[in-house]
């Protein structure tokens, strides 16, 4: 997928001036935000539970090496097969060339942010292999021919009338006069379409929530069970999902997952919960032929050691996207790529190069909001600073910004002259404001004005008074 | 009762000597009241967090220097803004080394740095003020002096002290007004954003007046009120401990019916 972070302040204006976006971005405090309060408020040992998690993926990614290469041994010896993909390149070709030895013709797949993140279905669409989204969610964009704009919920930014438009639009067998007005109507529609492509997909690939180090297997949660019909019944069953996802014991899964769906949704677990090892085996009733794991690295282990080591703990809840102001303003689409919010302002300069992400670190307030919900605790607004402080070495920062910043900082450090020059500022924006004591306008401060009044200093600084009220 | 006075200096804030000098005063009566020696060191201008978060370390570490230097030989630094006061606390000591000697002298800073309404009720142990004011308000929780210094229950505590006060909460106090800093220049579309909802849920609470603990953040929420035409006063939490309000409210003109000597 073609980032356009870069392009981050045309993408904010897009989205202020679309009317269904920001309707639909209404959902979130309360779809999302509410429910987590209450999920965390039933579960007395919520935060312990946290650091617990916390205390399972440092492990995990200081012996990560140790670990993949455990899982690739217990995968291998429950009949599957391990791909490593150092580049997303490498992870396209790798799922291309199984589909065409195997003749694949149409792939079902169930929600995977990995997958967004390799572009993978432009590269089957373009060896004439159909990939069809069975997430209702990733149904619903690609149909549309978009992006995710939420890591958990791909069509937040929808609202159900864009939905109804857009199946009466492709949907054209079913009769025209259906009632698809709600929610449970457009559903059992997406459903009733989706059913045969299971019975008839060649291949299911799935992404994965977590790897077993001690098991060989992969995880995935999911509220539609889209999922397991995707993994469970074609022949061939492909795990597309990335290196940082494993972890060590089954225990540990069952650790994280309890902070995981209550962080995500406010639920205490998701509807379902999937554990793939190997192909099937002759005992089982069902299950696929063969079984592939991709493992994507695409940049992050050149994050292990780094000052971005501890965003690998992310277990891509979405929790810091739910609770930003700058997402609930501008929704995902705005960032440009895969990753939005918080986590997306720190993932994708990682993954895509802080040239093309550059201003996402900054478009934050560092109000902390992200940090405080986290489930692995990541300082994610540490993050963005360390990556605006990358952009000021390498002069990304804008030369407009550095030339004041130095002015400032020059004078700051000059306390004498600094005085001098405030008291005098001072004076000349309270005659400025006059008797209103506030302006509505003041040059070099648009970007206030704009939408606010400036209130006027009340006149002599305090370092002035303080000299004149104790010192006469 | 502590054996001496603690000897405080106070750290006005670049915000505070510019726009508002009436709240660096509000604080010197607080911190008098509570028994507190105060002086104001000259050599004092920002914290540097302008520059810390634009990414420019350099200056922000000579910044910090100077801070350091400043307030050397206190007992404690009070600051009447969370930002501010977390600043120091939190951040300057991931300026330097560890191990080094200016790390070691930022910590010990970080040690005894304090943002006001916390310094009063923790340090001071103060659990009422001698304050009237007959207002209905609402508060709302600066990031920074929430999340990074856990000030929450603290300002409500001493404002339930205020004869004449009442305090109505607002929907989602806690989230962020939209100023930031240079956010609010940088990014005005999604500032105004988040403003335009904190002020709706403002004004939603009927208060006659607006309260926080840093001023940034205040005249960002002013500044949006006056523009939706509202007649919300909007003052530092420090105004109203003191029980000082003979400033006109930030942004505010003079009220015709008060003497004021403005």
């Amino acid at each position: 997928m073609q980032p356009t972070s870069h392009a981050f302040k045309e993408n904010v204006a897009r989205a202020f001036n679309d009317a269904n976006l920001q309707q639909a971005l209404k959902k979130v405090p309360t779809g999302f935000v509410e429910k987590r309060a209450l999920a965390r408020e039933r579960l007395p040992e919520f935060d312990a539970l946290r650091d617990e998690g916390i205390a399972i993926k440092r492990h995990t990614l200081t012996n990560l090496d140790l670990y993949l290469e455990a899982y690739e041994r217990k995968v291998q010896e429950s009949g599957g097969h391990v791909h490593w993909a150092p580049t997303a390149a490498d992870a396209r070709q790798i799922i291309v060339d199984i589909c065409k030895r195997r003749g694949a013709r149409l792939v079902t797949k169930g929600k995977s942010m990995v997958s967004e993140e390799i572009g993978l279905n432009a590269a089957l669409e373009a060896e004439g292999i159909r990939p069809v989204e069975t997430d209702l969610g990733e149904y619903l964009i690609q149909l549309r021919g978009e992006t995710p704009s939420h890591i958990i919920a791909p069509a937040i930014h929808l609202t159900k009338q864009q939905v109804e438009a857009d199946f009466r639009r492709v949907h054209t067998e079913l009769p025209p006069e259906r009632v698809i007005s709600e929610p449970p109507e457009l559903v059992a529609e997406a459903r009733a379409m989706l059913r045969q492509k299971y019975l008839d997909a060649d291949i299911g690939i799935t992404g994965a929530n977590f790897l077993i180090a001690e098991t060989g297997s992969s995880v995935i949660v999911t509220n539609e069970g889209n999922g397991d019909l995707t993994q469970s019944l074609p022949k061939v069953h492909i795990v597309i999902t990335s290196i940082e996802k494993v972890v060590p014991t089954l225990e540990d899964v069952s650790t994280i997952l309890r902070v995981l769906a209550r962080s995500a949704t406010g639920q205490e677990f998701s509807s379902y919960t999937t554990f793939s090892t190997g192909p099937r085996r002759p005992e089982d009733p069902d299950g696929p032929e063969e079984y592939h794991v991709v493992l994507l690295d695409n940049g992050r282990s050149a994050m292990l050691g780094t000052n971005f080591e501890d965003m690998l703990r992310c277990i891509r809840c979405g929790a810091c996207l739910n609770h930003c102001p700058v997402y609930q303003a501008v929704g995902g689409h705005a960032y440009g790529w895969v990753y939005s919010g918080p986590m997306g302002a720190v993932l994708t300069p990682s993954l895509v190069g802080i040239d093309e992400a550059a201003p996402l670190p900054n478009a934050s307030t560092f109000c902390g909001r992200c940090e405080e919900v986290c489930p692995m605790r990541i300082p994610l607004p540490k993050m963005m600073r360390h990556w605006r402080e990358r952009e000021f070495e390498r002069h990304l920062t804008p030369s407009t910004v550095r030339q004041g910043l130095s002015l400032w900082a020059w004078l700051a450090a000059r306390p004498g002259l600094y005085r001098k020059v405030t008291g005098l500022a001072a004076r000349s924006l309270r005659l400025l404001a006059g008797r209103k004591r506030r302006l509505r306008h003041l040059p070099l401060a648009s970007g206030w004005t704009r939408y606010r009044d400036f209130p006027a200093p009340e006149g002599k600084t305090f370092h002035e008074l303080w000299k004149e009220r104790r010192h006469g | 009762m502590a054996a001496a006075p603690h000897h405080v200096g106070l750290f006005v804030t670049c915000l505070v000597d510019f726009f508002r000098p009436s709240v660096g005063f509000a604080a010197v009566k607080l911190l008098e009241e509570a028994g507190c020696t105060v002086e104001v060191p000259e050599t004092q201008t920002c914290c540097g967090q302008p520059a810390f978060n634009s990414g420019d370390r350099g200056d922000t570490v000579a910044i910090a220097r100077q801070v350091i230097e400043a307030f050397r030989g206190f007992d404690y630094v009070v600051a009447p803004s969370g930002s501010c006061a977390g600043m120091i606390r939190k951040h300057y000591p991931s300026l330097f080394e560890p191990g080094s000697a200016d790390r070691a002298a930022a910590e010990e800073l970080a040690s005894r740095t304090y943002e006001l309404v916390s310094f009063l009720t923790r340090i001071c142990g103060r659990t009422a003020v001698e304050a009237s004011v007959s207002a209905r308000v609402t508060y709302h929780d600066s990031c920074s002096g929430l999340r990074e210094l856990g000030i929450k229950e603290e300002p409500r505590q001493l404002l339930a002290s205020v004869d004449g006060l009442t305090v109505v909460e607002m929907r989602d106090a806690e989230t962020c007004c939209g100023f930031g800093g240079t956010f609010c220049v940088k990014y005005p579309d999604i500032s105004n954003d988040m403003v335009d909802k904190k002020a709706a849920n403002i004004e939603a609470t009927r208060a006659d007046m607006l309260l926080a603990g840093d001023l940034g953040c205040l005249m960002n929420m002013a500044g949006k009120l006056q523009r939706r035409g509202s007649a919300i006063e909007v003052r530092h939490v420090a105004e109203v401990l003191a029980g000082d309000l003979s400033s006109p409210a930030i942004g505010a003109a003079a009220k015709p019916s008060k003497s004021s000597n403005g």
